[in-house]
């Protein structure tokens, strides 16, 4: 197609406005990266990896990263479980009370209890510093339950056929049928539900106390958004200090929360982008 | 569909016994973790005592309630939290629409592509991240005050003056969430029939104006119910941003429902922070089912939540 002088122009404009959208949201993180890496002397800035030995060595930061790699792990390994042993149950018509079923959880997307009563039910349970706090509340979310609900159903009865003929039970059938092809939706919730609860700050922030049981996030707040220098100064005691500034403590600590989230991107971004499309979703 | 009933409720369990059990676990969790807490909501009726615990502490009637639209803190967050979802809706609405049109206009699919890759990025980082990378690049010291006074200002306090906090916020928003709504727009855009093109190009029409009259009347559909369910969304001016870049300095204009709910759990006024919540849930609530089935009835039962 042949273009007219001022759509030349338009498309100049345009990548070039794109280009600069770019550059902004890539800024923030190279300055973090590079404060993480840098710290100021007399002539201007020089590299340094002493940030990151400080953070790496600290074990507060160490266990921190480690329950919430855990957390992440059980989490997301419990949620893709459940989910799909209950996707798989109201994927069936022939399931009793399915409507209301399906209301009861639907009812959970639009209304809530709120944090005080979630709140004292966790300590009601006794669940005050326990990882299961973390994953118990969050592990049944109705968005899982009808993706993985919607999906199974699209799945032909043809399929199933023989294997209910020579009296498969229901979990076989799910286990041996269902999941196989369903591995990219499942992929696509695992992997929201993984940095669903990698981000988690907030139930940590309430539920747990004892910091052999806190989350790297909230760690992280208390190091960089509460600016509480008693932490800052754990993390840096027993190394030479002299020339590191707590700004490149913080940069590497947000550099050593965002990195593995920032590594398996360019990998997983279709299932990312698949979930976002799958936000349309309903009954 | 309706097979004739045989026998009672009990056999129709037995016989589909095993979906049942696989259902169950999703039940269990269900009901405890969130129809529990909403039966907990019945403190906002009392005057919680730790040494009483729920169910014996006393009722108050509507008494949470009346202290607290006496009080000066939650009409203020309740203010702040409209007016903020307000300038969300206004600025933040827009930026994705005007990404995806752009981007749609890329024929250079690995530019296109990148850019996509880019914006969305922030939005599977927590803003307790973002929040501690604002805080380095706003502060006085911070690269944005450099250029500030390279262009002959004195330095802005972005995170401690109100007007100015509220500024950052909603840009920060929309530097956070724009590629991720973009997304959905473009998916839309993707879904528009080549052939419209086609014909709009015979008569003569540029990019401009098929812009006009093709792809934004296809998009209006997507545009009209996203907007609807955003109103919905009014009383979340988003929580997780505000905690993390906000301080008392800026209360004024940033103390939203939600910070006050936790402020005053904090303090243990659990009655007051309770009634605070429902009275959020309630509102939420309705308008939520309002905006849907305005949402359906706009598009003919095509879009809407459920």
């Amino acid at each position: 197609m042949k273009r007219t002088r001022g759509e030349k122009i338009f498309n100049v404009v345009n990548l070039a406005f794109l280009g600069g959208v770019a550059l902004v949201a890539l800024y923030p993180f190279v300055y973090v990266m590079l404060a993480s890496m840098t710290c100021p002397t007399k002539d201007g800035r020089e590299w340094t990896f002493k940030a990151y030995e400080l953070v790496l060595g600290n074990p507060e930061i160490m266990t921190a990263l480690g329950n919430t790699a855990l957390r992440t792990v059980l989490a997301t390994a419990l949620t893709l479980l459940v989910s799909c042993l209950a996707g798989y149950a109201l994927a069936r018509k022939t399931l009793p009370h399915r409507g209301m079923v399906l209301f009861l959880i639907l009812f959970t997307m639009i209304f809530n209890g709120g944090i005080v009563p979630n709140y004292l039910l966790i300590r009601n349970l006794g669940l005050i510093d326990s990882i299961w706090s973390l994953v118990l509340p969050l592990l049944v979310s109705a968005f899982n339950l009808i993706i993985i609900k919607n999906f199974f159903q699209q799945i032909p009865e043809s399929l199933t056929e023989a294997a209910r003929v020579e009296g498969a039970s229901e979990t076989a059938i799910l286990f041996r049928i269902f999941l196989p092809l369903s591995m990219p939706v499942l992929a696509t919730v695992a992997l929201w539900t993984a940095v669903m609860h990698w981000n988690q700050w907030f139930d940590a922030m309430l539920y747990i106390y004892n910091d052999d049981k806190q989350v790297l996030q909230t760690l992280l707040q208390r190091i960089v958004i509460q600016n509480s220098t008693a932490m800052q100064d754990r993390v840096r005691t027993g190394l030479d200090i002299s020339r590191l500034t707590p700004e490149s403590v913080k940069a590497a600590t947000v550099m050593v929360t965002v990195l593995p989230i920032a590594m398996l991107y360019p990998f997983v971004q279709r299932y990312f982008v698949k979930g976002i499309l799958l936000g349309g979703v309903k009954e | 569909m309706t097979a004739p009933r045989s026998g009672s409720i009990l056999t129709t369990y037995r016989r589909h016994k095993e979906l049942l059990l696989l259902l169950l676990p999703s039940m269990v969790l269900l009901v405890l973790f969130n129809y529990v807490p909403m039966v907990g909501l019945v403190l906002a009726f009392k005057d919680y005592m730790a040494s009483l615990g729920m169910v014996r502490s006393p009722w108050v009637g509507l008494e949470n309630f009346q202290r607290l639209f006496a009080s000066e803190d939650f009409p203020r967050a309740l203010r702040n939290t409209a007016t903020i979802s307000l300038l969300r809706l206004t600025f933040g609405f827009v930026a994705p629409i005007v990404l995806a049109l752009m981007l749609n206009e890329v024929r250079v699919s690995w530019f296109k592509r990148g850019v996509q890759t880019l914006t969305y990025l922030p939005y599977f980082l927590s803003w307790v991240i973002l929040g501690g990378m604002f805080l380095m690049l706003l502060g006085s010291e911070g690269p944005v005050n450099w250029l500030v006074q390279a262009a002959g200002h004195s330095p802005v306090s972005f995170l401690s003056n109100g007007a100015w906090f509220i500024v950052t916020i909603i840009l920060t928003g929309i530097w956070q969430s724009a590629g991720y709504g973009a997304v959905i727009y473009l998916a839309a855009l993707a879904g528009i029939d080549p052939n419209l093109y086609e014909a709009a190009a015979i008569d003569g029409a540029g990019r401009w104006k098929q812009t006009r009259h093709v792809t934004l009347p296809c998009l209006a559909p997507t545009i009209v119910v996203l907007l609807i369910l955003s109103l919905s969304n009014i009383l979340n001016a988003g929580f997780d941003q505000i905690y993390n870049m906000f301080n008392p300095m800026v209360y004024d204009v940033g103390d939203i429902i939600d910070t006050y709910v936790l402020r005053r759990m904090v303090y243990q006024d659990f009655g007051l922070a309770t009634a605070a919540g429902l009275f959020k849930s309630v509102i939420g609530l309705l308008l939520v089912v309002s905006a849907n089935g305005a949402a359906r009835r706009l598009s003919g039962g095509e879009h809407g939540i459920w």
